[in-house]
């Protein structure tokens, strides 16, 4: 089938007509796209950081509850464990949390043991020694040190504790360690006051990755206090959270959908007595209702396309270029340490594909209904409104 | 027919435009995989469970290890116990800094 460029010139002639009402329909067409798409674009990405980055996380976490609450876990549970056929190495963890009150910023305090190997990651070494530390860009950013000054940390009891900063994350790995400090484990122990039996949790390390239910399940029998949390888990949780159908990025889609909704409603429910005129003029010349169905079509299919690859493009500059500065604040929230994007630039197609349905096809349908219940009327009556 | 050319070349490069920047992010990633290695392995020497995202509760610092099970336990997604805690503001802050560093040079207070 040849291409039929003389009804397109006349599908084009039409919108030109009511320019300004097409063009201010296209702008707000594309921001809701461009909304849509910046929730889909973002929460892809920040999915795919997680889930890709974290297959490298401990197979299983254990940690102790007592009156339902998370507390130390006796270090003993990590020889229990190591009894079960199936595991490999079981590391009791030292980690907690630090306020800062004047600069509000929580920091995360990990202690690690004995951990030589230089990471393409890390600028510096970690620690060597109990008055070492290794710190993330953002707390770099916030505090403004550099490798070689001193961290200064007042403990519970007001002391000071002074560790030479040995290396700062790369800001490539924000994602992950932006407000981290790690410290050797021993000293973080001291810092913490934390007894010797005791740790945060423990991490198992087990051979064979389709055990790891069968292990965490053990865990859970023979230790009933414990709460063990499997990778997979830990996988499904961040898979949730930034599923476009679920978790904080709902909301922001939910109303722009509804939004579009709106947008689409008073499409279909207020044809322009100009447009019916129009319609009735061309059923009076002798077009017949397809005909008409199909000009209308094509002018819909115009105003999709244009809005919706304008919309996407505006998607990708504001998420992968500027960083998503709209959608940010969501995930901030009251956070000072907040990382600097750095996001993979990956795109499900699927998702691109439900949007299009989402918002292409009810705005075809919404001008396509009007049309032809216009169309399919008698033509002096369409005229004469 | 002036103005249909302008139209479909318009839509057309617009859409080239959007499909190579799909593709090329595509094909990026599939070029350096050792970015991602990287980063496996920085979370395998720390032992590093969740992203560093919002730091302003431990529920959604370490979302995968926030617990669900206790009474008026804060976590992702809850509700709002009760009525007060939206309107009684935080207490004001800014006591003190406990975090300060001191170069070699200097030593700041």
């Amino acid at each position: 089938m040849i291409f039929n460029f003389k009804l397109l010139e006349y599908s084009l002639s039409s919108l030109w007509r009511r320019k300004e009402k097409n063009i201010a329909l296209i702008i707000v067409y594309a921001l809701v796209i461009a909304t849509l798409g910046s929730v889909l674009l973002l929460t892809h990405a920040l999915k795919i950081e997680a889930v890709t980055t974290l297959t490298a996380a401990p197979e299983i976490v254990v940690q102790r509850t007592q009156g339902g609450r998370h507390e130390l876990i006796p270090v003993t549970y990590a020889e229990t464990i190591e009894g079960f056929p199936g595991v490999g190495k079981v590391i009791p963890r030292v980690w907690g949390y630090y306020y800062d009150s004047l600069v509000k910023a929580n920091l995360t305090l990990i202690g690690i043991e004995g951990y030589q190997e230089q990471l393409e990651l890390l600028e510096g070494h970690f620690p060597q020694s109990p008055d070492e530390c290794v710190i993330g860009s953002g707390v770099a950013a916030a505090f403004g040190p550099q490798i070689g000054d001193l961290l200064v940390l007042e403990d519970s009891s007001k002391r000071r504790s002074e560790f030479r900063v040995t290396g700062v994350f790369h800001a490539a790995s924000n994602l992950l360690t932006n407000d981290l400090v790690v410290l050797q484990e021993a000293a973080l122990r001291e810092f913490f006051a934390m007894p010797d039996g005791l740790a945060t949790d423990l991490t198992v390390q087990v051979y064979n990755s389709r055990e790891i239910s069968t292990i965490a399940k053990k865990i859970a029998y023979f230790l009933p206090d414990s709460r063990p949390i499997t990778r997979e888990e830990l996988l499904h949780t961040y898979d949730s959270l930034f599923n476009w159908r679920s978790g904080m990025m709902l909301a922001v889609f939910a109303s722009a959908l509804m939004a579009f909704l709106i947008l689409a409603w008073d499409r279909a429910t207020g044809i322009s007595a100009e447009e019916k005129r129009e319609i009735g003029i061309l059923k009076a010349l002798g077009w017949e209702t397809s005909h008409v169905l199909g000009a209308k079509l094509r002018e819909a299919l115009l105003i999709s396309l244009t809005a919706f690859i304008a919309g996407l493009l505006l998607a990708w500059l504001h998420v992968f270029v500027l960083g998503a500065p709209l959608l940010v604040p969501l995930l901030k929230g009251w956070s000072v340490l907040f990382p600097t994007f750095d996001l993979p630039r990956v795109v499900d197609l699927y998702q691109l594909t439900v949007l299009a349905c989402v918002t292409i096809l009810p705005y075809l349908a919404c001008t396509l209904i009007p049309a032809w219940k216009a169309a399919s009327s008698d033509p002096d009556d369409v005229m004469r409104g | 027919m002036k103005r249909s050319v302008v139209c479909l070349t318009f839509l057309l490069a617009a859409a080239a435009l959007l499909s190579s920047l799909l593709l090329s992010a595509h094909l990026h990633d599939q070029r350096y995989p050792e970015k991602w290695q990287d980063k496996r392995d920085l979370v395998a020497a720390v032992g590093i469970t969740d992203l560093s995202l919002s730091s302003e509760a431990r529920y959604t610092r370490h979302v995968t290890q926030a617990d669900l099970f206790s009474a008026f336990q804060d976590f992702p997604a809850a509700f709002e116990h009760f009525p007060t805690g939206s309107m009684i503001p935080p207490r004001p802050f800014g006591y003190s800094g406990r975090v300060s560093f001191e170069s070699n040079q200097q030593v700041r207070p």
